[in-house]
Parts: C-alpha cells; sequence; structure tokens
C-alpha cells in the first residue's frame, strides 16, 4: 500500500514536471536563486568546489566516527560502543574516508586544477562532469541515511562474504552499502574517464605530455586506475546484490558458491584504489615542492615513468591484502616479489623530490610544510608497506593494528597531507584570496603532531597481537598505555581538522587583507597565468606552451603573459543543466527503493534516470556563446 | 573545428565535410570517450568471466554445461548478432556518404538484428529454468545468468540507443551533432558483439567439449 | 628472546618499558617474543626487513633534515636558484641500490614462503600431530583427528612437537592466530588452511580470532595450553574417557537441568545424555578449562554471570540467557558444569 501511495505521488511529479503544469513563477524564483546555478552547473571550477564541500562535509562523519572508537578503545573492556555498533562505525569511517572524502577531495583539485594547468576552457564532458559529482553525492549520502534508518552497514569497508549476507548481516545495512557505493561508483568511473578525455583531447597548443605539470601526470594515471579498477568493484558489488536481493548463490558454499571471489573481486579493485587516492597527492606535493623550492622538478621524465610505473604495477598486486586466504607459496611469492618491485619507482618519487629541494630556495609556506611533512611520513607508511610484502612476516602483521597504523601513514600522511597541501596552494586560485597563514601553520603543527602520535604507537599495539576491529582489549594484553596515547593524537588531529575550519571561517572574514592576484605564489605552471578567481572560459586566448613550467619560462624570458594561440574571438560555453541532478536523484530514488526491497519504487527510479537520458540525447544543446567585448571587458576588470 | 566553428557550422547548414564525426572536438571526445568506456567494460566483462569460470562446476543439483547447452540455437544467434554487426558498418557508410536512407536502413536492420537476438535469447533462458537450470539454484546459474544477462542488458541498451539515435536522424537529418552519436553507437554495438564471440567460445564452445 | 638481534632488543625494552607502565603481568601474545619454531621463522624476516627499512629510513631522513636546513630561503633573498633537470646518474643510484636491497628481503622470503607451505605427512607418527580447527560465531571447535578428541576453546598441544593445525569455519571467514606461536591463516567456510605451530616451552599462549567476524569478533579469544610430553598424554587419556557423570545428589539434578536446557546445542562426552549438540561448544572437562567462553577467568561467578546474560559479555553470541532458571536449578547446573573433569 504505502508503496502505491508512494508510486502514485511520483507519477504525479513526473507528470507535472513533463506538462510543465505547476507554478510558473515558482520555477523563474528557483532559477533564479543562486542556489539553483550551483545544483546545475556544467562549469570546472564550481564542480570542484561542490566536490571539495561534499567531500568536507563527510569527512566530519568519518572524524567523528574515528574519535568515537578510540574513545571506546581508551579503556580495557570498555563498553561505551560495544559489538555490532562498534563494527558499523569502524566500516562507515573506512568506507566514508575512502570513498567519500578523499576521493571526492582530491577530484575537487584535479577540477580545480587539471584544465588550468593544461590550458583548456572545460573538460572534455562537462555534463558528464557534473553527473559524476551528483552521483557521488547521492550514493554517499544513501549510504549516511543507514545510520538514521535501518542500520549502518557493519561488515567492514571490504563487506566480506559470507559476513554480509542475508544470513549473517539481516536487515539493510549492507545494502545501503552495496547500492551507496554503485551509485557513486559509477560517478566516480565517470569522472575518472572525463579527467582521462579532458587530458588526451583538450591540451593548449604546445602542451605536449612531456610538458605537463606533475600533478596532471599523476591524476592522468590516477583517472586510468579509476577507469579500469572501479569496474571490478561494480561487478562484485552487483554478485552481491544479486545474492542478497535476488537469491542468487555467488558465495553461498552449500550451493557451490566461492566466497574469496569477492575477495579476489574486491581487492582488484581495492589495490589500484590505494594508487587512485596516493598518486594525485605526489602530484600536488611535485608541484607545491618545486613552487616553493622555486626549482624545476629534478628528474622530471623520470618522475613521469615512476607514475606510470606504479599505475601499472598496481593492478598486479591486490593477492596481498589475501596472504593469509591460503592461495599457495607460490601465489604469495608471486605477489610478494611484484609488491616489493613497487617500492623502486616510489623510492625513486622520494629522491627526486629530496633533491629538488636540494639547491633550492625553500619559502615554508603551509602548503610547503603539508609536502614537506608528508616526504618523511610517506617513507615510514612506504617502509611498512614493504615489510608487509613479506608473506611469513605478514601472517604476523596481517589485520592487526600494524597494518592500521601502515594504511593510515599512507592515507593520511600520504592522501590528506597532499589534499590539504593543494587545498592550501590553490585556494587562492579557487577563490581570490588566501588562507590565513599563522592559522594554517597552527593547523599543520598541530595535525601533524596528532597524527603521529595516534598512528606511531599504533605498530606496537599491533605487535603487541592486538587485531584491528577489535572494540576492546584486555588489560593483561599489556597495550592500555599504547592505546590511550592513540587516543589522545586521534583528539589532537580533530583540534587540527577544527582549525583548518577555523581558518576557512576566519580568512573569509579577512578576504579583503588576503587578496591574491593571479600569481600569489610566484607559481611556474599555467594555472598561475591567469586571474584569481579565473573568469568563467578561463583563458581569454589559448595560451602557447612552449616549455615545462610554461608560466616560469615566460617569466624568465621577461613576459607578463603567456603568447596566446588563437585570435580573440567569442566563446563557445555549454549551458547550465538540471539534469545531472534530476538523473541521481533518480538513481537515489532507486537505491533507496532497493534497499527496502521495495521494487516498485527501485523501478520508478530508474524510470526517472532513463527519462533524464532521453531529454539528454534527444534534446540539442547548443550552449552559448561569449562575445569578444564582454571578454575584454571581463580581462579589464581583473 | 573549434566549438565556435560548430556552432557557425550549424547555423549555416554547409555541406557536411567528409568525416563528420571526428570534424569538431565534441565529436573527438565522444569517440575517445567510447573508446575508454568500453576499456571499462572489458574489465566488467573479464571480471564476470573470471567469476563464470570459477563457478561453472558448481552445478550441483541442475544439469552440467554439456547436457544444457544446445549450439546449433546459440551458433543461429551468434551469426545473427556478428550480421549486426555488419549492418551497422554499412550505417556508417551511409552515413560517410551523406545519405539518410541508407544510414536508416542499415541501422534500422541492426537494430532488428538486435532485437531477433535478444529473442532467442529470452528463448533460451526459458527452456533452461524448464530444464532446472535456475538463477538461485546454484553459484553455476547465478554467475551464468548474470553473465549473459548483463550481455543481454547491454545489447537491449544498444538496440534502444540506436533507435532512439534513428529518431533524431530522421527528424534533424545528419549534422555535426549526430553523425559522432551514429558513430559512437556503432563502435559500442561493435564491442557488444565482441563480447559475445567471448562468450559464445569460453561459456558455449567450451561447456560442450568439458 | 630474540638474542643477538639489537632490533628485537630494541623493541623489547620498549615493549618491556610500556608493559611497566601499564602494570600488567607478561602476556603470551608478542609477536616480537614468540616461543616456537614457526614465529621464529618469521621474527627473523621481520627483523631482516626492520634493519633493511631502518637503513632507508636513516639515508632519507639525513637527507632530508640537511636539505630543510640549508636551503631555507633568507629574508630578503630574491635570487633565483639553478633550475636543474635532474641526473642520470643518481637516477640509476637510487634504482639500483633499492633493487638490491630488495633481493636480499626477497631470497629468505621465498624460501620461508615455500618451506612454512608444507603439508602435514600422509602416514601418522609421533613427531607430529594433527588438529582440526574449526571457527564459529564467536568460539573455537578443535578436534583431534587421530585421537578421536572434539573439544573447544582450549587447544592443548605437547610441547616440542609440530601441530598441524588445519583450520576451517562452519559460519563466516575467521582467522586463526597465536601471535606468541605463528602467523594467523584464514578460517574460511568451504576451505582447509594449514599452518604449522609448536611451542618450545611449556604455557598458556593467547589465541585471537583476526578477521572480522561479526559483533563479538573481539571476544571470540582461545587459549593454546602447552604441556610437557607426559602432561599432554595424560589430557589425551582424560579426554579420551571423561569423568562426566555426577557424584553428588545437587550434580545429578544439575544433569538434570542440563538435559532439559542445554543439550541440544551442547554436547558432553562419556554421558549417558539422549543428544550430542554439536551447535555449541563441547564441554567435556569443563572445570578443568583457564576460561569460560574463552574469555572469562573460570570461576562460580563468572559462570553465573556468563548463564544469566551471556549477551552482556559477548555481544551477539547465539547462547541465550538462562536467567529463567530458578536458583535451585541454576546452582545445581552450576555444580554438575563445574563437576567436569
Amino acid at each position: 500500500m504505502a508503496t502505491l501511495v508512494v508510486l502514485l505521488v511520483f507519477a504525479l511529479f513526473i507528470g507535472a514536471i513533463l506538462t510543465g503544469g505547476y507554478n510558473k513563477q515558482m520555477i523563474e524564483r528557483f532559477r533564479s536563486h543562486w542556489l539553483w546555478e550551483w545544483l546545475t552547473t556544467v562549469d570546472h571550477k564550481k564542480i570542484g568546489v561542490l566536490y571539495a564541500l561534499g567531500g568536507g562535509f563527510f569527512f566530519i562523519f568519518g572524524g567523528i566516527e574515528a574519535l568515537l572508537m578510540r574513545i571506546q578503545l581508551f579503556f580495557p573492556d570498555n563498553h561505551f560502543i560495544v559489538g555490532r555498533d562498534f563494527n558499523e562505525l569502524l566500516s562507515m569511517h573506512g568506507t566514508t574516508m575512502i570513498f567519500f572524502v578523499a576521493m571526492p577531495l582530491l577530484f575537487a583539485l584535479m577540477n580545480v586544477a587539471i584544465p588550468l594547468q593544461i590550458g583548456a576552457r572545460d573538460v572534455a564532458f562537462p555534463f558528464l562532469n557534473a553527473l559524476g559529482f551528483w552521483l557521488f553525492f547521492a550514493g554517499a549520502l544513501l549510504m549516511n541515511l543507514s545510520w538514521l534508518f535501518g542500520g549502518a552497514p557493519d561488515s567492514g569497508w571490504t563487506n566480506y562474504v559470507p559476513i554480509a549476507l542475508n544470513e549473517y548481516s539481516p536487515g539493510t545495512g549492507i545494502d545501503y552499502y552495496v547500492l551507496g557505493l554503485q551509485i557513486a561508483g559509477f560517478g566516480t568511473t565517470m569522472g575518472g574517464l572525463n579527467f582521462l578525455a579532458t587530458i588526451i583531447n583538450m591540451r593548449a597548443p604546445g602542451m605536449s605530455f612531456l610538458r605537463m605539470p606533475l600533478f596532471t601526470w599523476t591524476s592522468f594515471v590516477a583517472s586510468a586506475l579509476v577507469l579500469f579498477g572501479f569496474p571490478p568493484l561494480t561487478a562484485g558489488l552487483f554478485l552481491v546484490m544479486f545474492d542478497r536481493l535476488f537469491g542468487a548463490q555467488f558465495f553461498e558454499v552449500a550451493l557451490g558458491g566461492n566466497p574469496v571471489i569477492w575477495q579476489h573481486l574486491f581487492w582488484i579493485f581495492g589495490h589500484p584504489e590505494v594508487y587512485i587516492v596516493i598518486l594525485p597527492a605526489f602530484g600536488v606535493m611535485s608541484d607545491v615542492i618545486s613552487n616553493f623550492a622555486r626549482k624545476r622538478l629534478f628528474g622530471y621524465t623520470s618522475m613521469v615513468f615512476a607514475t606510470l610505473l606504479i599505475g601499472f604495477l598496481g593492478f598486479m598486486v591486490w593477492a596481498h591484502h589475501m596472504f593469509t586466504v591460503g592461495m599457495g607459496p607460490m601465489v604469495n611469492s608471486i605477489f610478494a616479489i611484484a609488491t616489493m618491485a613497487i617500492a623502486v619507482p616510489t623510492g625513486i618519487k622520494v629522491f627526486n623530490w629530496l633533491f629538488t629541494l636540494w639547491g633550492g630556495k625553500i619559502t615554508f609556506t603551509t602548503a610547503m610544510l603539508y609536502a614537506v611533512g608528508f616526504i618523511p611520513t610517506f617513507v615510514m607508511g612506504g617502509v611498512t608497506g614493504i615489510m608487509l610484502s613479506v608473506p611469513p612476516a605478514d601472517f604476523q602483521y596481517h589485520d592487526t593494528y600494524f597494518v592500521v597504523a601502515h594504511f593510515h601513514y599512507v592515507l593520511i600522511g600520504g592522501t590528506v597531507f597532499g589534499i590539504l597541501s593543494g587545498l592550501y596552494y590553490w585556494w587562492p586560485k579557487m577563490f581570490g584570496y588566501t588562507l590565513n597563514e599563522t592559522l594554517g601553520k597552527w593547523n599543520f603543527w598541530i595535525f601533524f603532531i596528532g597524527f603521529h602520535l595516534t598512528f606511531l604507537i599504533q605498530h606496537v599495539i599491533g605487535l603487541y597481537g592486538m587485531p584491528r576491529r577489535y572494540f576492546t582489549y584486555q588489560a593483561e594484553d599489556g597495550i592500555t598505555l599504547f592505546n590511550q596515547i592513540s587516543t589522545v593524537g586521534a583528539v589532537m588531529m580533530a583540534v587540527g581538522a577544527i582549525l583548518l575550519v577555523l581558518n576557512i571561517f576566519v580568512s573569509y572574514r579577512q578576504r579583503e587583507s588576503l587578496v591574491a592576484g593571479g600569481d600569489p605564489w610566484d607559481g611556474r605552471t599555467l594555472e598561475w597565468a591567469i586571474p584569481s578567481p579565473p573568469p568563467v572560459y578561463n583563458f581569454a586566448q589559448l595560451p602557447q606552451v612552449r616549455a615545462l613550467d610554461c608560466w616560469w619560462h615566460e617569466k624568465m624570458e621577461g613576459n607578463k603573459e603567456m603568447e596566446p594561440a588563437e585570435p580573440l574571438e567569442s566563446i563557445h560555453m555549454p549551458n547550465d543543466t538540471p539534469l545531472p541532478l534530476i538523473m541521481s536523484i533518480g538513481f537515489f530514488i532507486a537505491g533507496l527503493g532497493l534497499v527496502f526491497r521495495a521494487f516498485e519504487v527501485g523501478i520508478v527510479g530508474l524510470l526517472v534516470v532513463i527519462v533524464a537520458m532521453f531529454m539528454r540525447s534527444f534534446k540539442p544543446d547548443h550552449g552559448y556563446h561569449i562575445e569578444v567585448e564582454e571578454i575584454k571587458a571581463t580581462e579589464k576588470g581583473a | 573545428m573549434s566549438s565556435a566553428e560548430l556552432h557557425h557550422h550549424a547555423q549555416t547548414s554547409a555541406p557536411l565535410p567528409p568525416h563528420p564525426e571526428k570534424a569538431t572536438l565534441e565529436g573527438r571526445n565522444k569517440i575517445l570517450g567510447i573508446w575508454l568506456l568500453i576499456g571499462a567494460e572489458t574489465v566488467l566483462f573479464a571480471c564476470l568471466f573470471g567469476t563464470y569460470l570459477a563457478l561453472r562446476g558448481s552445478n550441483m543439483n541442475g544439469p552440467t554445461t554439456e547436457e544444457l547447452f544446445q549450439i546449433p540455437m546459440v551458433a543461429a544467434a551468434t551469426l545473427i548478432l556478428l550480421t549486426s554487426s555488419l549492418t551497422s558498418v554499412l550505417g556508417v557508410v551511409g552515413m560517410h556518404q551523406n545519405n539518410v536512407k541508407k544510414v536508416q536502413l542499415w541501422f534500422g536492420i541492426t537494430v532488428l538484428l538486435g532485437a531477433a537476438f535478444l529473442g532467442l535469447e529470452i528463448y533460451e533462458f526459458i527452456e533452461y529454468v524448464h530444464e532446472g537450470h535456475t538463477f538461485t539454484g546454484s553459484a553455476f546459474g547465478s554467475a551464468f545468468y548474470t553473465l549473459i544477462g548483463t550481455h543481454g542488458s547491454h545489447v537491449l541498451f544498444g538496440i534502444t540507443w540506436i533507435s532512439s539515435l534513428m529518431i533524431q536522424v530522421a527528424r534533424r537529418g545528419l549534422t555535426l551533432e549526430t553523425t559522432p552519436k551514429l558513430f559512437v553507437a556503432s563502435l559500442y554495438w561493435h564491442f557488444v558483439d565482441v563480447v559475445w564471440v567471448f562468450i559464445f567460445t569460453v561459456v558455449y564452445l567450451m561447456g560442450k567439449v568439458g | 628472546m630474540s638474542r643477538g638481534k639489537p632490533i628485537g632488543r630494541l623493541f623489547l625494552v620498549f615493549a618491556m618499558f610500556a608493559l611497566f607502565m601499564a602494570g600488567c603481568e607478561k602476556p603470551m601474545s608478542n609477536v616480537l617474543d614468540p616461543q616456537g619454531k614457526t614465529g621464529k621463522e618469521q621474527l627473523h624476516l621481520i627483523n631482516l626487513s626492520v634493519y633493511i627499512m631502518i637503513l632507508v629510513c636513516v639515508v632519507v631522513f639525513a637527507i632530508f633534515f640537511y636539505v630543510l636546513l640549508r636551503f631555507r630561503r633568507k629574508p630578503g633573498d630574491n635570487s633565483i636558484p639553478k633550475q636543474v633537470e635532474g641526473s642520470l646518474t643518481l637516477e640509476i643510484l637510487w634504482i639500483v641500490i633499492p633493487v638490491i636491497l630488495l633481493v636480499i628481503l626477497a631470497i629468505p622470503t621465498v624460501a620461508v614462503t615455500f618451506s612454512q607451505a608444507k603439508a602435514a605427512p600422509k602416514q601418522q607418527s609421533d613427531d607430529f600431530i594433527r588438529v582440526k580447527a574449526i571457527g564459529h560465531q564467536f568460539w573455537w571447535e578443535f578436534q583431534y583427528p587421530d585421537h578421536n578428541i572434539r573439544t573447544a576453546q582450549e587447544l592443548h598441544i605437547p610441547v616440542g612437537k609440530k601441530v598441524y593445525v588445519e583450520v576451517t569455519s562452519d559460519d563466516v571467514v575467521h582467522a586463526f592466530w597465536v601471535p606468541g606461536l605463528a602467523g594467523k591463516v584464514d578460517a574460511s567456510p568451504g576451505r582447509i588452511n594449514r599452518v604449522p605451530i609448536d611451542a618450545e616451552k611449556p604455557g598458556v599462549y593467547k589465541g585471537r580470532c583476526a578477521e572480522l567476524c561479526g559483533a563479538s569478533h573481539a571476544l571470540m579469544n582461545f587459549q593454546v595450553v602447552a604441556e610437557k610430553s607426559s602432561d599432554f598424554d595424560k589430557w589425551v587419556k582424560k579426554r579420551q574417557s571423561p569423568n562426566s557423570d555426577p557424584q553428588t545428589a545437587e550434580q545429578k539434578d544439575g544433569k538434570k537441568v542440563f538435559a532439559q536446557n542445554c543439550m541440544s546445542c551442547h554436547a558432553i562426552d562419556g554421558t549417558q545424555l539422549k543428544m550430542r549438540g554439536n551447535k555449541a561448544p563441547n564441554l567435556t572437562g569443563f572445570s578443568s578449562r583457564n576460561k569460560i567462553a574463552g574469555l572469562l577467568d573460570n570461576n562460580e561467578k563468572n559462570l553465573d554471570r556468563w548463564l544469566h546474560n551471556p549477551e552482556e559479555v559477548k555481544p551477539g553470541t547465539y547462547m541465550p540467557g538462562f536467567s529463567h532458571l530458578d536458583k535451585k536449578d541454576m546452582t545445581s547446573l552450576k555444580a554438575y558444569l563445574q563437576s567436569l573433569e
């Protein structure tokens, strides 16, 4: 009955939209609202800001989940949050931080920087770009709704079967995971495809592949990993969904199923995923370090090839997450050696960074502090990675706090530091004013010290025999003090994160005095050659790129701006459209319907998607033109 | 040609260049995009193939692959789908000749062949279910229907896509906007056919010889 | 302790210090202080990798701090440093040296990976014993196929003998891990994995489940009791012909209560009970176990707590509470359970 009512309401709603038969004035009011511009935008710079907002929003959730877990672990045999509730926290913390924080924040930086760095007016598929963002947001929202309706997923971010099957996880928690991730995953895949096409097809004249800034390069490889890494997750999630919703038997041992298939599919995705979130951070570091050392990147070419090699090897090592599954010594040895091999290109990167600093003139801005703090932190995460690649030793480390420490060293010390560095670095480009440097330094030091306090000790906790995902430990285990140190560190990190928010707030209030010109950092790459924030069309005339670090090159030649590669003429821009938002709402409805096994609602949601696709395909969108006079006026104003 | 030129072009309705699908940046982006999408889809199918190969022996009490598959019918379906690939090529040739009628004819045949293939597949599924080979009965059943079903849904999507493009061509003719779409759809269609060739080999032929 | 291993010692000093701070007795669950051959081989590899990695860290950190101190930009210094493109020699250097270090690590890695993967010999012999470990939510079942024993929560092994543990699961994926003896291996439904363990010294070693398996994953502890061969043989004898008959009237009553309430899930060998439940731990010789439910010290107070409200002890356990039993029945049930040897 309830579903019938829902169906009826949707039918009426869609009917109303299609016929336009309701309050036209209201629609006008909607359209003239500033929010409408953001909901319908296809501008990569705005979408970048949206990604940052979305990632920041879910960062609050993931952070609170982490703090709650650390509070529970403050005392042995604590009864604050135990059992299933704790499992929900750890599952949502992991999933949120990887998929709904790290990825969108990196996509934010990629959206903001890549088109500017390669001298493009927009991405290759602006519509797909908007769709990617809204799908991510719909998926993330769907999964976080689980806290309110029906319980959160509780089988870890890895969601191993059979514990994630109906028999052992009844209720809707895992369904939220499967559908939320599926929807967000579609969005991410589109994002990856879009950036690949953008970088291949949209580079400015003269911007050859080997003149691209390293952030563009690493994002390029990361996008390729997204494109080829997410389909295994998609496939795996389908299998779990079929098992849970439609009675398939992929993982039911009694009917010939095999739970290890999920583990393989998950990690064939999962390991490239690790590189998806670390490679763009490498790129940020390379650009920031080279910028603030006032030197070109040492060994640029070998950096590029190291990136490619890491991306390639990233697909060859997934089974090192599964050494204890019992695949036999041959498989374990092969994957062990492949994993060790990744240390070589990663080492190349670290030493090239060090030698970029060598002989430079280093300025310690907050962005640079994060980049510099990243080097030793990431090296420590990297060496524990090599230690984990030794299968017999891994039998001891596997699934303990040692591993927790390791991947937080790479994910926070690598990815989060990279994101924060990028945020401080490109903030003026995004908004036209810099962030407050004093608060920024407080933010860095508190966060940095808190981080090491939290996670360094966790190596020892692991070696003392505490497995990960444990909601408690006993006093006799002798790890009480270690856990307490770790919790104190976590609180410190929270303070650091709050300082960042405070900084954003304060800097906004002080934006008059923090105003940044086009090139506040004495930059090297193309994005610093245009005003901050850039006009909607980015480049009035596409620039002619003549060297690596092309903007630096022009400045050294004594030029005040890039040499244009085309005459000033009217610029064609795509129209804003609400369709990506509508399609994502459709997916959201479909996901929610499937979660609650209301298949009618699921079908309605998919119908919304299909109708929106037809509208997109059938309605020609010619975009609009910005005329020469308008461009001239804008450029003069800037 | 830049996007601005495209716009002027659309307004002046000058004759189409020899390769209209690659004449605009939008068109080139679309073609690159579909290749990238095909790459991703290949990985998706590879995963489903892997799953199927791991589980194809787990037929439990249901029929085995040898008992189940009937090569003549599947071979007929294969032939139909491969022919549809050929007709879509002829459609693209028509597009290059700027010949709307030819485009509509050959893409129309493509759609019909695709529909015939789907009909055969549905018939085949019904047969199998009668023989006790079901989606929920065994891991083999789940893997089989998921692999073939995913391919079938791609065929369905292809049919819908090409049909809707035919409507657009009928309305707007062959322009710098419709031609890349047609070209891209035919690339997608070839991909779907290639996947079927692998399914025919890996699932049916290998299932028959054990 | 690993003799002559500075790193191991460093860790241990650190560990001892921490222990002292925490004021606790020494746990037998330390990866860095293994008491068996398998664990020691693994520790050797851990040490080797730690040496190599410390070397790497030292080099990187040295360059890092030197660079940061030496090449700071002085205030007012607007000079532009030399734009160096790179150096092929250096690139080759930091490719070749890591490769050499990795080869040094890879060779023993592969050797140990293969040597530890050997399965138990086919024929029975006195040199080793075989044990089957089956994970359940949230307890461990142990079977001795050569001795015809089924027990739970406590794995008895003879000191100095190789024990081939065959690990599997009855429901979800667990992992069998005794940190003080050897590394872990997954317990997956439908698969059997093997791990060789051995203990050089008698003692009690803490065992853990190391793969997220549900609400009480953190409480799925078990114990490995390593004892001298003669003690082990005694234990085997006792398990094979257990003393499970009630002696006193109270215990007899308790057995009745057990038959009414418990036997559909729990089995006790050596009794004339009508059923041998296999859904829950086998309780033969219950009073000789160190722990209740693998977790609480085995005394009357804890037994009472467990029987009244298992959910409070182990969230998500399948064991129902028995607070509805009247006081007399409960007392006699406890008396019977604690008489089982």
